[in-house]
């Protein structure tokens, strides 16, 4: 087992990260190049036909959001980065922008010439500020090569204020509109009516950088990676107890355990060396024991079997002497600052998982959380608060996991 | 419009008009569902989750306030997942603001078997009631952030933009801008936010008064319909009558000039009438 460089740079390389070199050898130059020749609808067929899936967790697939785009009614179109990665855990999306920054642009300028918009949006997280550097430099890169300007699509960077929920697409809008970042409630969704009441393509980083390199290339070889079910490579984000934290890529379907264990991955489990539980997906994500972490595939079929999602690729590693009350407590506090207050379900309910964590009632109160949780899920306006119970109810779900101090 | 759309309801099929919100329609096939942000003249601001139906297909239930009704939708209104919703959104209401004057909250903490101290016990919007004016009076300890009141301040009915929700999470509050009194704000006292309040925590000065000294009785309240006399508008008052002294005024909801929207003058001008002083010693 061993790590793919594909969305990632190889190790190696001399060109800067933001040097017109950069564009050439990577092959960018060549893939924006090929896509401008290219009509918009041919362009869809080919990122429909790659079968990638938008990378930030939904993992909606790409083509189809990009010809929604594209048949929408309105003469203003917009396409967003949504560079505002705050999950937990999750930091593939700063070494990305950090290390390749022109490739997410390159598939932003493809998607703006796909969608026909002119207008691009990078909305990155307000802590990234040395991170925004690098994107405001490769922006200017493109600008000299001419592939960013008045004639093309114009890239404008927006910065988040420090708040998880301005990650949730609608509630981006909002903020670059200058207002709170609250969800908005979809229907309509952004494909219809995002910024400005116009049709708009939100994508992640990673989703972008898939684009990119995409075209640098094209659909045989971009399938040589991964599963039927879900072609190309995954950026893993690996912390906790783990021999080798950091950003791997890696083909959908490599075992979960793989990634944890290679010498070249995860390096095995540090601490005790014994597997305790993977939190997968982040603060939003799902706990898999032991067993399930031996026996699932990082593919959205295998994971879905034991209740996971990929989510945005954070694997947070937890040996076997964590005790994940103290991990649920954290969970829970975060989710309560987080909640952007605007539903009931969110904005109370997040608060009152924290006060039974906090007061140690976490596994006495399990109907309780159970059907508070259930509530969450489904009546939250947005994924925050869908997603917010989500790990807790998968400790819940296994017992096992639960450590007596 | 004209053209008209079918979809089932609780396995019962029923044709509305295009542009038919689900609460609508399933309010004409007596299926109703329970609201509580939901308000006749505002937007819907879709956060209570009071009113939310399972829909098929769809994996989170869907806030029946908003949502439009479409050719073929398979609506339930009183599923599990519905119910334990509703009766969640009402425990954790309940676990934090104080219901006293909250019909509909207590309506539907009712209907959905709530307990009311399942989550209780934690932090609450317990806490001190503001009265820095003699017009109207916030206590905020009632509040629901149900987004009437900035919904009524904004666009939907004054323009005034005096009131907005601040902070985040469970400290998202109705604030008048850097927590200012009244007086300091942009507020015109119009008054409209309080018309729609509907849990008390926004309430005319005299009422608060009068029931802090257990003297407001809506047994004794009558309503006289009148016009404004203030300018040429015509908007239509109640004037709430107790012990022949003017307690209150609102405007029909359903009256087509004012929507029950009216200004400062209308709303709180009408001490002069009772006002012992009056005319008629000064002539």
């Amino acid at each position: 087992m061993t790590e793919i460089r594909r969305l990632l740079p190889e190790t190696g390389i001399m060109s800067g990260p933001t040097s017109v070199e950069r564009l050439t050898e990577r092959g960018f130059e060549r893939a924006m190049a090929r896509a401008m020749l290219m009509t918009p609808s041919d362009i869809i067929a080919e990122v429909s036909q790659s079968g990638i899936k938008g990378r930030g967790g939904a993992a909606f697939p790409t083509g189809l959001k990009w010809s929604m785009v594209s048949q929408a009614p309105g003469a203003q179109k917009y396409v967003v980065m949504n560079a505002d990665e705050s999950e937990l855990g999750t930091f593939k999306d700063r070494v990305l922008l950090e290390q390749d920054p022109l490739g997410p642009l390159s598939g932003l300028v493809i998607a703006a010439h796909a969608v026909g918009a002119r207008k691009a949006f990078c909305y990155i997280r307000g802590e990234y500020r040395e991170v925004e550097q690098v994107l405001a430099a490769a922006i200017e890169t493109l600008r000299r090569v001419g592939l960013v300007g008045p004639d093309t699509v114009e890239v404008e960077i927006r910065r988040g204020a420090g708040a998880y929920i301005a990650g949730e697409e609608t509630a981006l809008f909002n903020s670059i509109e200058g207002m709170r970042p609250e969800p908005r409630v979809k229907p309509p969704f952004p494909t219809n009516k995002g910024l400005w009441g116009s049709p708009t393509l939100i994508q992640n980083v990673e989703t972008l950088a898939n684009v990119a390199v995409l075209f640098a290339h094209d659909v045989e070889w971009f399938k040589a990676y991964g599963t039927k079910d879900t072609p190309g490579t995954k950026l893993v984000a690996l912390s906790g107890h783990i021999h080798r934290p950091g950003v791997y890529e890696v083909p959908f379907g490599t075992p979960v355990a793989d990634i944890l264990n290679a010498p070249e991955l995860g390096g095995s489990v540090a601490g005790t060396g014994r597997l305790g539980a993977v939190l997968l997906g982040g603060a939003a994500g799902t706990f898999l024991n032991a067993a399930e972490v031996q026996n699932t595939l990082l593919d959205y079929p295998s994971l879905s079997k034991v209740g996971a999602s990929i989510g945005s690729g954070a694997m947070m590693v937890f040996d076997d002497t964590v005790d994940l009350t103290w991990v649920l407590t954290k969970m829970a506090r975060f989710f309560a600052e987080e909640s952007c207050g605007q539903c009931v379900p969110c904005r109370i309910g997040t608060r009152r998982i924290l006060e039974i964590a906090e007061s140690g009632n976490l596994w006495s109160r399990t109907q309780d959380l159970r059907e508070l949780g259930q509530a969450m899920r489904d009546a939250s306006i947005c994924g925050l608060g869908q997603t917010a119970p989500l790990a807790l109810l998968s400790a819940l779900d296994r017992p096992e996991l639960r450590h007596h101090d | 419009m004209g053209t008209s759309v079918t979809l089932t309801i609780d396995g019962e099929e029923v044709s509305v008009s295009q542009g038919t919100t689900l609460r609508e329609a399933c309010d004409q096939v007596s299926h109703s569902v329970p609201t509580l942000c939901w308000h006749e003249n505002l937007s819907p601001a879709n956060a209570c989750r009071a009113c939310v139906v399972e829909l098929k297909g769809s994996r989170p239930l869907v806030a029946s306030c908003s949502r439009i009704a479409e050719d073929g939708m398979e609506v339930m209104t009183n599923t599990e997942r519905v119910r334990n919703a509703r009766k969640v959104v009402a425990e954790l209401l309940l676990s934090t603001s104080d219901a006293t004057l909250a019909p509909d909250l207590r309506h539907l903490a009712e209907e959905s078997g709530a307990q009311a101290g399942r989550f209780s016990g934690g932090a609450s919007w317990e806490q001190p009631v503001r009265v820095d004016n003699e017009l109207y009076v916030r206590d905020f300890s009632k509040c629901i952030l149900c987004y009437r009141c900035v919904e009524a301040c904004g666009t939907d009915a004054q323009n005034t933009f005096a009131i907005a929700v601040a902070g985040r999470g469970f400290n998202a509050h109705i604030d008048a801008g850097f927590g200012r009194d009244l007086p300091e704000s942009d507020c015109v006292y119009c008054g409209n936010c309080v018309a729609v309040c509907p849990t008390g925590a926004l309430i005319g000065k005299t009422e608060w008064d009068m029931r802090n000294q257990d003297q407001w009785d809506e047994n004794k309240i009558s309503v006289t319909e009148t016009v404004c006399s203030y300018c040429g508008v015509g908007c239509e008052l109640q004037l709430h009558v107790m012990d022949n002294k003017i307690v209150k005024v609102t405007s029909p909801m359903d009256h087509p000039i004012t929507h029950g929207m009216l200004c400062v003058k209308g709303r709180y001008g009408y001490e002069f009438v009772q006002s012992e002083d009056g005319l008629a010693s000064n002539s």
